[in-house]
């Protein structure tokens, strides 16, 4: 039995299923994020002084990181729009640059992770409030980029199978798995000058 | 959508990257700039609501989306903008009780 509304548009929400879908999860991301930037609030403005990123962190590693996310962005939306012009070889193409620059960020973020652990004494997230909240929330994401990259690779690989047997479906999962690539780099946008810069 | 329109997104997505990145530079510049603390916190995070915004309306498509999707996006600001006040709410009560 075939699941309804894969393809076609349900009539009362006036989408395919999975894209509703995906939406709803993404409001619960922004709550389970929307938690965590309260609470990096509620920790700095409890503190007379709160340390500026760059006493811990490295800026201009994170800026590359933040390239690599935008780059990633650009590709995957780009990958989406190969298929709908039916230009599947571009789709492998465009898919294995955003798998590429995701690798490439959590390269950057394994030197960035790796440089506090053997700091003397250790950055770690016990040290302070800091850098508590910093590796809770970079380390979040990270787990999101590495979520992020086990669906996009399975839909590089043996997921792309389906492109010869249902075009619209594929099409679709890549728009679905495009949106929330997109949100993962929207955290990032924010989590950058949250945690570096101010 | 049609592959005209497809290839016009694609001009666009192309633009809003190169602004992505511009904007990027522009974040860490502004970071060197002494604008007080409060002016740097307020700085920072306009130009990152710019670039969200960016990403949300162009990759995420939705200047061009369904009702049902712009209803879901009101109720999840409506709490997410809760959570992010809680910690003003917890402070008035601070103050109240010092």
């Amino acid at each position: 039995m075939d699941i309804p509304f894969n393809v076609k548009e349900r009539p009362d929400t006036g989408l395919y299923n999975g894209k509703l879908g995906i939406w709803f999860f993404l409001a619960s991301e922004v709550m389970l994020f929307g938690g965590l930037f309260s609470a990096y609030i509620f920790l700095r403005t409890g503190v007379d002084n709160w340390p500026a990123g760059t006493d811990y962190l490295d800026v201009p590693l994170a800026t590359l990181n933040t390239l690599f996310l935008i780059s990633s962005s650009v590709t995957m939306v780009m990958s989406w729009a190969s298929l709908k012009l039916n230009d599947f070889k571009k789709y492998k193409l465009y898919t294995l640059i955003t798998l590429f620059f995701a690798f490439a960020f959590l390269v950057v973020k394994y030197f960035e992770y790796s440089a506090k652990f053997a700091h003397n004494p250790p950055y770690l997230p016990s040290t302070n409030n800091f850098l508590g909240i910093y590796f809770t929330m970079t380390g979040l994401h990270v787990l999101h980029i590495i979520g992020g990259v086990l669906v996009i690779g399975y839909l590089y690989g043996p997921g792309s199978k389906m492109w010869n047997s249902d075009p619209e479906r594929f099409t679709n999962r890549i728009e679905i798995v495009g949106l929330y690539w997109h949100f993962v780099d929207l955290v990032w946008i924010f989590l950058f000058p949250v945690l570096y810069l101010l | 959508m049609t592959p005209e329109e497809v290839k016009h997104h694609i001009k666009t997505y192309v633009l809003v990257f190169i602004a992505l990145a511009f904007l990027t530079v522009v974040t860490v510049a502004i970071s060197y700039i002494d604008l007080g603390v409060k002016g740097g916190i307020a700085l920072g995070l306009f130009v990152a609501s710019v670039k969200a915004s960016l990403v949300a309306c162009y990759f995420m498509h939705l200047l061009d989306e369904r009702a049902t999707i712009y209803w879901t996006l009101i109720a999840t600001a409506i709490s997410f903008l809760i959570l992010i006040f809680l910690p003003v709410g917890a402070f008035l009560a601070q103050a109240r009780i010092y």
